[in-house]
């Protein structure tokens, strides 16, 4: 667990646009190890200069994923490192790294559950780690994943959620949009809110484990509502990323 | 303005989670799941749950509780500033 944490040179494999402003890159490793679901990766650009930026990314694939790791990144407005990444870098192109990093928003099989996940926009990617590795570990753990997003365009992964909702494994998949619905929606069209959570979480009994991902201030809604129900506070882990990219 | 430099303030708090790298280059383990114990208040509170200032030169933790600064990190060129005297203790897992 605990060897040095050393930077190394990760060569981006393939780029995939997810939505409008978010991509997926997949990296190969050189010194590839696995990593448990909901930790992220350092990535650090530098200058002739000797100016350095770095950023926190989270992981996207499951560690079942051998000797490479898929960081799934929003662009963000004058963001230094998103917008190199999204605007300038391409396949072939070689980057710093270090990681796997982080051990306290994490989720793995024998963690248990019932699992309730709550996402606001990109923070969907730490819980796409957790529910890919639920996946490939064929684990029915019941889950239930509450994701925020803008519009139907924005939803990160949709067409995967939807199928890995609809696999019987004991995944549920509710949505809810907060600035335009697509006519004949049939998801939620508000943000999260204590009753929304009530009606989410409520199935998953008294203390289910809860891990909320996004911008701060639906993080602190989300756990301040979670609490309100009555999930005790020591179930519920979160990672904030600051202000949302909007 | 007071209100809206808090409203920022809060809007920019990341958690402890933030941090997790420069800890680990730092303390050479993995740290956000250790437990530490807030000397204004008592109560313990995993690493990568407390509430985390990156936006400055330095790096400010307060407890998640109270609110009290618990550390501060400067890195400069030259050498790392580690200040904890806002913590009673942080238990490193073996």
């Amino acid at each position: 667990m605990n060897r040095p944490l050393q930077w190394q040179i990760a060569t981006i494999a393939a780029i995939r646009p997810e939505t409008p402003g978010v991509k997926t890159f997949t990296l190969d490793l050189p010194d590839w190890m696995p990593h448990r679901p909901g930790q992220h990766y350092d990535l650090r650009l530098r200058a002739v200069d000797g100016y350095e930026a770095q950023r926190s990314y989270s992981i996207a694939s499951a560690p079942e994923t051998k000797g490479q790791v898929q960081l799934t990144i929003e662009r963000i407005n004058d963001g230094e490192v998103s917008g190199f990444l999204h605007d300038v870098a391409v396949a072939g192109d070689r980057i710093e790294v270090r990681g796997p990093i982080g051990g306290y928003f994490v989720w793995e099989v024998p963690l248990g559950g019932p699992l309730m996940l709550i996402a606001g926009g990109s923070g969907v990617v730490p819980l796409m780690a957790m529910l890919r590795h639920r996946a490939a570990a064929g684990s029915q753990v019941p889950a239930r994943l509450l994701f925020s997003a803008r519009s139907y365009d924005d939803l990160i992964f949709r067409e995967e959620l939807d199928r890995l909702g609809a696999d019987g494994s004991g995944l549920e998949v509710v949505y809810t949009l907060t600035r335009s619905q697509p006519s004949g929606w049939r998801g939620y069209g508000r943000r999260i809110d204590p009753a929304m959570l009530a009606t989410v979480a409520g199935p998953l009994g008294r203390t289910p484990l809860c891990f909320i991902c996004g911008p701060t201030l639906l993080v602190e809604a989300a756990a301040n509502g979670l609490a309100e129900i009555g999930v005790p506070v020591s179930r519920i882990r979160t990672e904030r990323f600051g202000p949302s990219g909007s | 303005m007071e209100a809206v430099d808090d409203d920022l303030n809060r809007a920019m708090m990341l958690d402890g989670n933030a941090v997790a790298g420069r800890f680990f280059a730092l303390f050479g383990a993995e740290m956000t799941a250790n437990l530490t114990e807030c000397a204004s208040c008592g109560q313990d509170h995993m690493m990568g749950a407390l509430h985390a200032f990156t936006h400055a030169p330095g790096v400010v933790l307060r407890c998640p509780s109270c609110e009290a600064v618990m550390f501060r990190l400067v890195e400069t060129p030259r050498g790392i500033y580690f200040d904890a005297r806002g913590a009673a203790f942080v238990r490193i897992e073996r």
